[in-house]
C-alpha cells in the first residue's frame, strides 16, 4: 500500500514530479556521462602504461631504490631461470601474457658528425616482445597500436630515439620530424673538456653499411661494470614520441643484445628487469604474491614492482580523476537534494488533512514518515532510471559522432569515447546514490509530517 | 502506511463504550491558557446513537477529539472500551485508534489517490488482516453502502453523498466498538443527509456499533437516542431515551 500511495501521489501533481524527475535524471544523466568519459580515460591511460611497461617487473633487490644510479650492479645475472620458473608455474603460465627481459641504462648519444651529444636513458628490450605487448587491450579502448618505428629482432643495430632527442643531436631532417630546427652552432668549448672526436676515436672504423644505407647513426656511450667507457653506434630507424618532454629528449630505444653489450662489454650480459604484462590488471596483485612466494622458495634475491610504482604520478592522475568526478558528484547531490525536498515539502503541506486523517484511523507516525519516505525513494528510482536509459543513449550517441580529442599524456588525438561497458560499480552507484539521496531529502519533510498533532492536522484546511 | 499491531489492552465490555470523569482540555494560545472543557464526566454505554451538541466553539469537536483518542485531555479520565486511553502511548494510542475507533469526517477526508475500494480496505490493512478477507469485507461494505459498482471509481470520481459513504464503510469495514463523526451532514444537501442519516443508523444496528455525533442538523439530532448539550466547555444538559444517568 506504501508503494501504491507513493506511485499514486506522484503521478497526482505532474508537472511538479516532472520537474523533480528531470533533475534527477539529468543528474543521473550527467554523473553516468561523464563517469563514462572518465572510466574511458583511465582505461586509455591504464592501457598506454601497460603497453609500455607492463603490469610488474622483476628487479634485483635494491635496483628500485637505487638501480638507476648504477644499472650495472644491479642485473639480474640468469632472467632466462628466472622467466624459466615463471614458465613452470602453472598460476604464472595461465596470468602472464608477456615475459621479456629489459635492459635500462644511462650514458651519452652523439651524433659527432655535428659535434653534439646529450644525455640519455637508454631501454634495451627484445622487439617481438615490444610489439606483442602493444597489442595489449583489455578494455578494448580505441587506442591506436602504434605499427611504425619497431624495432627489429634481425637488426640489433636498429634504434629509435624521441623526438626531442632527434632534434638536440640535430636530426630531424633525416629522421622527418617535423617542426623543429636545427640545433645552434656550439658555443666555443671549455678548456680541458673532451671533444666529439675523442670519443669517435672509441668507436670501430666506420664501414660502408648497405644495410642501414640511408638512415643517420648515432653513438651511444655508457660505463661499463667495470666501470669502463664503452661505445655503440646505432642506426635510427624512427622517432617514437614521448608523451613527456624530459623523456622525449632523452629517450633511446635499442634492442636488447645491443644495450647488453654496451652495459656489459665482454662480461656475462645481464638484464636489469623482466618486464610481466598478465592478460588481466585484476591479476596483478594475486601473479605478485605469488612471484613473491615462488623467488623466496627459489633463494632468489628478486622483488616486483608494480607498473603504479614505476609512473608515480599514475595516481596521481587517477585521484584527480575520482577527485573531480567526486566534486560534480557532490554539486549534483546537493541540486537532487534541494529539488526533492522542495517536492516534499509541497507534498506534505498539501496533504496535511490526508495526515490527520491517516493518523486518526490508526496510522503510527512510523507509517506515516515511511510514507514520505518512499516517495522520495521512488522519485528517486523513477529519476535515477529514467537518467540511466538517457545516459545509454547519449553514450550510444557520443561513441557514434566519431570524435576525437588530445589527451595531455597523448602526442596524438585518440577517439573520443565513452565507456559504460563493464562500469558495474559507476552505473549501480550513481542509481543507489541518487535513490538514497533522495529517500534522505525526504527524510525532512517525512519527519516534519510524523510529528504533526492529529487534532492539527484534521483542523488544517 | 501499514505495520504489525499491538493489541492496546482494551477492556472486555463492562457496559460502556466510553467514560469520561473529570476532563478537561487546556489550550496554550500564544502563551494564554484557553479552557475548552471543563470537568466533563458522562458515560456512553455501547450500541448507543449519540449526538453531541451545542454553539460554534462550545467545546463539542474537541470532546469528539477527546473521545476518539486523537487528542489527550489535561485533566481528567477519558476510558474508551474500559481502557484508560491517558495511559497509552503514542504508537499505543494510534494501535488502539485503529483496532476500536471509527471516523466519518465533514469533508469526507477519503485518501484521494485511493479508490473506494482501497478506501475501504485500508483499515484492514492496518489491522494486518489477509487479503483475502480485506476483499470479502471491504466489498460486503461498499455492497451495504450500495457502492459495489463505483468500487473503482476515485473520490474526484464520486458525489458528495457517495464520498461520504465510503466515509462510513471505511469507518465501519473494522467493525469498531466506537464511531465518532463530526458534522456528518454538513456538507451534504438535505436529501443527501437524510439519506446518510438512515444509512448510519441502519449501519449501526446492523453492526451493533456506538455511534457519537457532533451535529447542528436537526434531523439528525433527531434520530439520537441520547444527546449531550455542551455550552463553554461544560456539559449542560443530558437527554437518554432511557433516562440512563
Amino acid at each position: 500500500m506504501i508503494l501504491k500511495i507513493a506511485l499514486r501521489n506522484i503521478r497526482r501533481n505532474t508537472r511538479r514530479s516532472a520537474m523533480t524527475l528531470s533533475t534527477i535524471a539529468v543528474g543521473a544523466m550527467a554523473l553516468l556521462v561523464f563517469g563514462a568519459f572518465i572510466a574511458n580515460m583511465v582505461a586509455g591511460y591504464e592501457t598506454l602504461m601497460i603497453r609500455k611497461l607492463g603490469h610488474l617487473s622483476v628487479f634485483q633487490t635494491g635496483y628500485f631504490e637505487f638501480g638507476t644510479g648504477n644499472p650495472a650492479a644491479y642485473g639480474i645475472s640468469d632472467h632466462r631461470r628466472v622467466m624459466a620458473l615463471m614458465d613452470q608455474d602453472d598460476e604464472l603460465k595461465a596470468a602472464i601474457r608477456v615475459a621479456s627481459p629489459v635492459v635500462t641504462l644511462y650514458g651519452i648519444a652523439g651524433n659527432f658528425r655535428i659535434d653534439t651529444s646529450r644525455t640519455v636513458m637508454g631501454v634495451g628490450v627484445v622487439p617481438a616482445d615490444q610489439k606483442r605487448m602493444r597489442q595489449w587491450n583489455e578494455y578494448r579502448v580505441e587506442l591506436p597500436v602504434p605499427t611504425s618505428a619497431l624495432l627489429a629482432d634481425d637488426d640489433p643495430a636498429l634504434g629509435l630515439i624521441g623526438s626531442g632527442l632527434a632534434r638536440m643531436l640535430g636530426l630531424c631532417e633525416a629522421t622527418g620530424v617535423s617542426g623543429c630546427r636545427a640545433p645552434p652552432p656550439r658555443r666555443q668549448r671549455v678548456d680541458g673538456a673532451p671533444s666529439g672526436e675523442d670519443f669517435s676515436e672509441l668507436l670501430p672504423p666506420g664501414e660502408a653499411d648497405p644495410v642501414h644505407a640511408g638512415l643517420p647513426r648515432i653513438d651511444v656511450l655508457a660505463a661499463t661494470v667495470g666501470g669502463a667507457p664503452n661505445v655503440v653506434s646505432l642506426f635510427v630507424g624512427g622517432v617514437e614520441v614521448q608523451g613527456l618532454k624530459e623523456l622525449d629528449d632523452s629517450y633511446v630505444g635499442m634492442h636488447l643484445s645491443l644495450a647488453q653489450k654496451l652495459l656489459y662489454g665482454r662480461s656475462a650480459p645481464k638484464v636489469t628487469g623482466i618486464v610481466l604484462q598478465l592478460h588481466s590488471t585484476h591479476d596483478m596483485d594475486r601473479v605478485r604474491q605469488r612471484l613473491a612466494t615462488l623467488f623466496q622458495r627459489q633463494g632468489l634475491d628478486l622483488e616486483v614492482r608494480d607498473f603504479t610504482e614505476l609512473v608515480p604520478i599514475y595516481k596521481g592522475v587517477i585521484g584527480m580523476f575520482v577527485t573531480i568526478f567526486s566534486f560534480i558528484a557532490v554539486i549534483i547531490g546537493v541540486i537532487v537534494m534541494f529539488s526533492v525536498v522542495n517536492t516534499m515539502s509541497m507534498s506534505v503541506m498539501e496533504r496535511i488533512n490526508e495526515i490527520g486523517t491517516l493518523r486518526a484511523m490508526g496510522v503510527r507516525r512510523a507509517g506515516i514518515r515511511n510514507q514520505f519516505l518512499a516517495e522520495g525513494g521512488v522519485l528517486g528510482a523513477a529519476g535515477a532510471s529514467m537518467g540511466l536509459v538517457g545516459a545509454v543513449v547519449v553514450i550510444f550517441m557520443v561513441n557514434r559522432l566519431g570524435l576525437t580529442w588530445t589527451p595531455p599524456i597523448s602526442p596524438r588525438p585518440i577517439p573520443l569515447k565513452l565507456m559504460l561497458d563493464g562500469q558495474g560499480l559507476l552505473v549501480a552507484g550513481t542509481w543507489m546514490g541518487l535513490v538514497a539521496l533522495a529517500t534522505l531529502a525526504a527524510l525532512l519533510p517525512a519527519r516534519h509530517a510524523a510529528r504533526m498533532e492529529v487534532v492539527d492536522a484534521l483542523r488544517h484546511v | 502506511m501499514s505495520g504489525a499491531r499491538r493489541s492496546p489492552g482494551a477492556g472486555e465490555h463492562q457496559g460502556l463504550a466510553l467514560r469520561l470523569r473529570g476532563v478537561g482540555k487546556v489550550f496554550d494560545a500564544e502563551g494564554l491558557n484557553v479552557t475548552a472543557l471543563n470537568g466533563i464526566s458522562l458515560d456512553i454505554p455501547y450500541h448507543r446513537f449519540s449526538v453531541i451538541i451545542g454553539p460554534s466553539g462550545s467545546g463539542k469537536t474537541t470532546l469528539l477529539n477527546l473521545m476518539g483518542c486523537i487528542d489527550r485531555a489535561s485533566s481528567g479520565v477519558v476510558e474508551a472500551c474500559g481502557q484508560d486511553v491517558g495511559t497509552l502511548d503514542d504508537d499505543a494510542l494510534s494501535d488502539f485508534r485503529a483496532a476500536h475507533i471509527g471516523f466519518i469526517f465533514q469533508h469526507f477526508s477519503l485518501v484521494p489517490v485511493l479508490s473506494a475500494y482501497e478506501n475501504v480496505e485500508h483499515p484492514l490493512l492496518l489491522l494486518g488482516m489477509g487479503a483475502a478477507e480485506r476483499r470479502e469485507r471491504a466489498m460486503a461494505m461498499l455492497e451495504a453502502v450500495d457502492l459495489a459498482d463505483q468500487c473503482r471509481h476515485r473520490p474526484n470520481q464520486l458525489s458528495g453523498g457517495q464520498k461520504q459513504r465510503v466515509a462510513i464503510a471505511r469507518a465501519l469495514v473494522k467493525e469498531p466498538a466506537i464511531i465518532l463523526a463530526d458534522e456528518p451532514t454538513a456538507n451534504l444537501d438535505s436529501r443527501t443527509g437524510d439519506s446518510i442519516i438512515a444509512l448510519m443508523r441502519r449501519m449501526q444496528a446492523a453492526n451493533a456499533a456506538t455511534f457519537i455525533f457532533s451535529t447542528h442538523d436537526p434531523n439528525l439530532i433527531r434520530h439520537a437516542e441520547e444527546k449531550f448539550v455542551i455550552r463553554d466547555g461544560q456539559l449542560v444538559e443530558r437527554h437518554s431515551l432511557d433516562s440512563a444517568p
